[in-house]
């Protein structure tokens, strides 16, 4: 088709590449579009009257919303806000990706802080400079991550296999959450139950309506909260159905059964309700982290959640995320650092947005890495999804920075989801709330995803979490069903997990088990990264257990494939080449471990096949050939030129045993040719053959067209280039000095 | 009493105690399948929780360490009181008087911090017109 009158081809290509899917929008502060710096934000400003705050960024107390209020209340502190207030914006930014003033006199000054003034020093920082922060901020040394593990139709079963393999590829932490709210008690149960097979220690988590999260919590079937949502501004509040005071209390209230909490905001939510009031959206999350802090959450959830495709459609958006995230460091929180919602439909930019993140470091890298395919993810697809779990390990491997994940093979996953599944179905079965056979059992062990499992009939899982809620079903009935079914090492940390209520060590800020059940948290292993040396640095165990990755193959690997074609052709060294003077010849000259050690070509064909086509060319022209073996060098051109040479007509073909071959000729450079096909693994037996043709035509001094390649966009190099460098240690062990030696061909019958 | 040092399930495992006097080492797998075991020996002591309460002070989080006395007086109050008491502090839920039954059933309870906190509300919802 034409393209339209103005337009390019070019231009109709790009409108097919997935960033195109993507829309973003100017500026509209009126809407609260707007990353940084709103010509609506107010000026940052404090009033302190007798130790109490009165003023928060230009409203005096008699004005004071329900979140200045809160601030006022329990968030800045009176005793520093004066001095903290009066510090220079710029000369604060430097402090944060410097290391001259410690984390621990930040924490002090940012308590004196407003919104407003936080706001402001962080749209200073450059994304390197917030890296930096990022860096030295956060609260715990060693980082980790989060999965969320869901399907489509609620599938106990593959909820619990799917939270082994999490467990089981290191997450630490696992989000669940259910497209129907009266199967959230029965997912939760058998996320518990899958959480602990792999290793013990692994907290859960529902994530439904506050009430309900908070119900089954108290009965243990969850081990942490986080959908505790707070926003930026009143009326937003307010829409969220809480305030700040009643976040406050249910704060305390999962504190009170001993349950780890954090809450969660994040920008765009505010413009997504409509009630963003003109203000950017690092002002407005800077209320919410600062309500965060005030009402006792040992940490946020932010920065990539709901609202990152809002966030991401202004400019400078990503790093408005960044910046919300070093915010809840800034604030002494553990910071479970968004990287949640997929945030656009180009592979490149969605890994752009996260990967500052995780070359930083943070507290938690993914606030929901999908465990799970993205169409069973139920809260929508993740910004990384199961899909996405060997490029997140090669990227991890190449750059050695603490991803938390590591491969796994099925020889390890298997088990892990069929003692998960089989658990759980035996949990289920005791107590009497659901079925499975044994076929459906073995259907989730080897699943991908729901699609390969069975559709239960409806209303049977709604049915079962109505019963877990009406028969008062709590994590001590998991632990007896556990058991009762022989379950004795699931039982055992079930019941650890209960256990653990009684200590509240998981409490502090940023906890979390270790899978040796030792907790680490902003108390036990602070992060003390204070630059080059410092810090967290991944033991050299855990970089070579990085590095193993499943696209790794050892040099025994690479060459395997080649011991089954040896002999495809045998050559025999019968002397020291000649130079003929008959001038209706084509010397082919071969590598010195063609044949030798090398057998087969990068393109699949063997070398036999290879050699015989080129023969089988130049015989077609009506030339003659003869084959001679250049043991010298393993230089292509060397050995093409070396051969030329030797050749009657002047003109040669060389071939190493990779499949790379050219036609030379003597009269040039060693490093000049007359055709060169480099790219070996395109090269089939048609091509070689006419290679041989072309050759033969240059020795009769015409001048054919060259042999093309076929179109390719792949990459070679990524696919080949290990291979290339095992191949080419094979012909540099058979160099040796010397003439280069006529060879007879023969072909084993 | 030993020294109580975080964590303390590192530290101190035998001399936590669950509020019916329990130690996580007493809670087992068989009594619970024999039955002398119940979800209630499994519910943290407010005592515990104070003293968490100070480590995050000396932490550095003040806020964290006042949630966390909070949750020390919730801690008795059975998970129906503690449920009760959210929503009635969530946006039109309540009116002044309910709040104020609630916050003297905290008090009543021992949850003076709680109830100070109710008192707040009920002070800026009536300010900013949330409640009558």
């Amino acid at each position: 088709m034409e393209p339209a009158e103005g337009t390019s081809r070019r231009s109709a290509f790009y409108e097919t590449r997935t960033i195109s899917r993507d829309v973003v929008v100017p500026e509209y502060p009126e809407l609260g579009l707007i990353a940084f710096d709103s010509p609506n934000d107010p000026e940052p400003s404090v009033r302190v009257e007798g130790g109490r705050i009165v003023e928060i960024d230009g409203r005096g107390e008699a004005e004071f919303d329900l979140i200045d209020a809160f601030l006022a209340a329990h968030g800045i502190n009176p005793a520093v806000a004066e001095e903290a207030m009066a510090l220079d914006d710029l000369s604060f930014a430097r402090m944060l990706c410097g290391h001259d003033v410690p984390r621990t006199e930040i924490l002090r000054l940012v308590e004196g802080m407003t919104p407003a003034k936080v706001a402001r020093i962080l749209s200073l920082l450059s994304p390197l400079e917030l890296m930096q922060a990022m860096a030295k901020m956060r609260a715990r040394r060693t980082p980790s991550i989060q999965a969320h593990v869901t399907n489509r139709i609620d599938h106990p079963l593959l909820i619990a296999a799917d939270a082994a393999s999490a467990v089981a590829l290191g997450f630490r932490e696992l989000e669940t959450t259910v497209p129907v709210l009266r199967d959230a008690p029965l997912v939760a149960l058998a996320l518990l139950i899958g959480s602990q097979v792999p290793a013990p220690g692994a907290l859960t988590q529902c994530s439904v309506e506050e009430k309900t999260e908070l119900e089954l919590g108290l009965r243990g079937l969850t081990t942490y909260a986080e959908t505790v949502s707070v926003y930026g501004t009143e009326q937003v509040f307010l829409d969220g159905d809480d305030t700040p005071w009643s976040k406050a209390l249910l704060a305390s209230s999962y504190a009170s059964r001993g349950l780890k909490m954090r809450f969660t905001s994040g920008s765009g939510a505010e413009v997504l309700m409509g009630g963003a009031e003109g203000k950017s959206m690092l002002y407005l999350e800077a209320r919410c982290v600062a309500i965060t802090r005030a009402a006792g959450s040992q940490g946020t959830q932010n920065g990539g959640i709901d609202g990152i495709n809002v966030t991401g459609s202004v400019p400078n958006g990503m790093r408005e995320i960044l910046a919300e995230n070093v915010m809840a460091t800034l604030y002494g929180l553990e910071s479970c650092t968004g990287n949640d919602t997929q945030m656009s439909a180009s592979d490149i930019r969605r890994t752009a947005h996260t990967l500052p993140l995780l070359l930083a470091g943070s507290d938690f890298l993914f606030s929901g890495f999908g465990s799970i395919p993205s169409y069973d993810n139920t809260f929508g697809a993740s910004n990384f999804n199961a899909e996405d779990i060997d490029d997140y390990l090669m990227v991890q491997r190449d750059w050695g920075f603490e991803g938390v994940l590591r491969s796994q093979g099925d020889e390890t996953l298997l088990p892990l989801r069929r003692r998960a599944a089989e658990a759980c179905r035996a949990v289920l079965d005791e107590l009497e709330l659901m079925t499975f056979d044994d076929a459906e059992l073995e259907r989730v062990v080897t699943a991908h995803g729901s699609l390969d499992v069975s559709e239960h009939q409806t209303d049977e899982t709604a049915r079962a979490g109505d019963a877990i809620i009406e028969r008062e079903i709590t994590a001590v009935d998991v632990v007896r069903a556990l058991s009762i079914r022989g379950f004795e090492l699931e039982a055992e940390r079930v019941l650890e997990m209960t256990r653990q209520r009684l200590f509240g060590d998981h409490l502090q800020t940023s906890a979390i088990f270790a899978e040796d059940m030792s907790v680490l948290s902003a108390l036990t292993d602070p992060n003390d990264y204070a630059g080059p040396g410092t810090g967290y640095r991944p033991a050299p165990s855990r970089l070579d257990e990085m590095a193993r990755v499943r696209q790794e193959r050892s040099h025994v690997e690479l060459l395997a494939e080649q011991a089954p074609h040896a002999g495809c052709v045998v050559l025999t060294e019968t002397g020291p080449a000649s130079v003929r003077p008959r001038p209706d010849e084509v010397v082919v000259g071969i590598s010195p471990a063609f044949g030798v050690d090398v057998w087969l070509t990068l393109s699949g064909l063997t070398v036999g096949e290879a050699l015989r086509q080129i023969l089988a060319g130049i015989e077609e022209e009506g030339v003659a050939a003869r084959v001679v073996r250049v043991t010298h060098s393993l230089d292509l051109g060397m050995i093409g030129w070396t051969a030329a040479n030797l050749s009657g007509s002047g003109v040669a073909l060389g071939i190493q045993g990779k499949g790379t071959a050219l036609i030379h000729r003597a009269d040039l450079p060693t490093l000049a040719n007359l055709e060169l096909l480099s790219m070996a693994p395109l090269i089939d037996a048609s091509r070689y053959r006419l290679m041989g043709r072309n050759a033969a035509r240059n020795a009769r001094g015409e001048k054919p067209s060259p042999v093309l390649l076929p179109e390719s966009g792949e990459p070679m190099g990524p696919r080949y280039h290990a291979k290339v460098v095992a191949l080419i240690n094979r012909e540099s062990q058979c160099l040796r000095p010397g003439d280069p030696q006529e060879i007879e061909v023969t072909w084993p019958s | 009493m030993a020294e109580l040092r975080y964590p303390l399930g590192q530290h101190n495992r035998a001399d936590i105690r669950s509020q019916t006097g329990k130690s996580a080492d007493e809670l087992t797998v068989a009594d619970i399948r024999n039955g002398t075991i119940t979800a209630d020996d499994a519910a943290v002591d407010p005592d515990t929780l104070r003293r968490q309460a100070e480590f995050a002070e000396q932490g550095g989080n003040p806020q964290l360490a006042d949630n966390l006395r909070r949750g020390a007086e919730l801690a008795l109050f059975s998970d129906d009181d503690v449920l009760r008491f959210y929503d009635a502090l969530r946006p039109g839920r309540s009116s002044v008087a309910e709040l104020q039954g609630i916050a003297a059933e905290l008090e009543a309870g021992g949850a003076e911090r709680c109830a100070a906190l109710v008192h707040e509300a009920i002070a800026h919802y009536s300010r900013r017109g949330l409640i009558s």
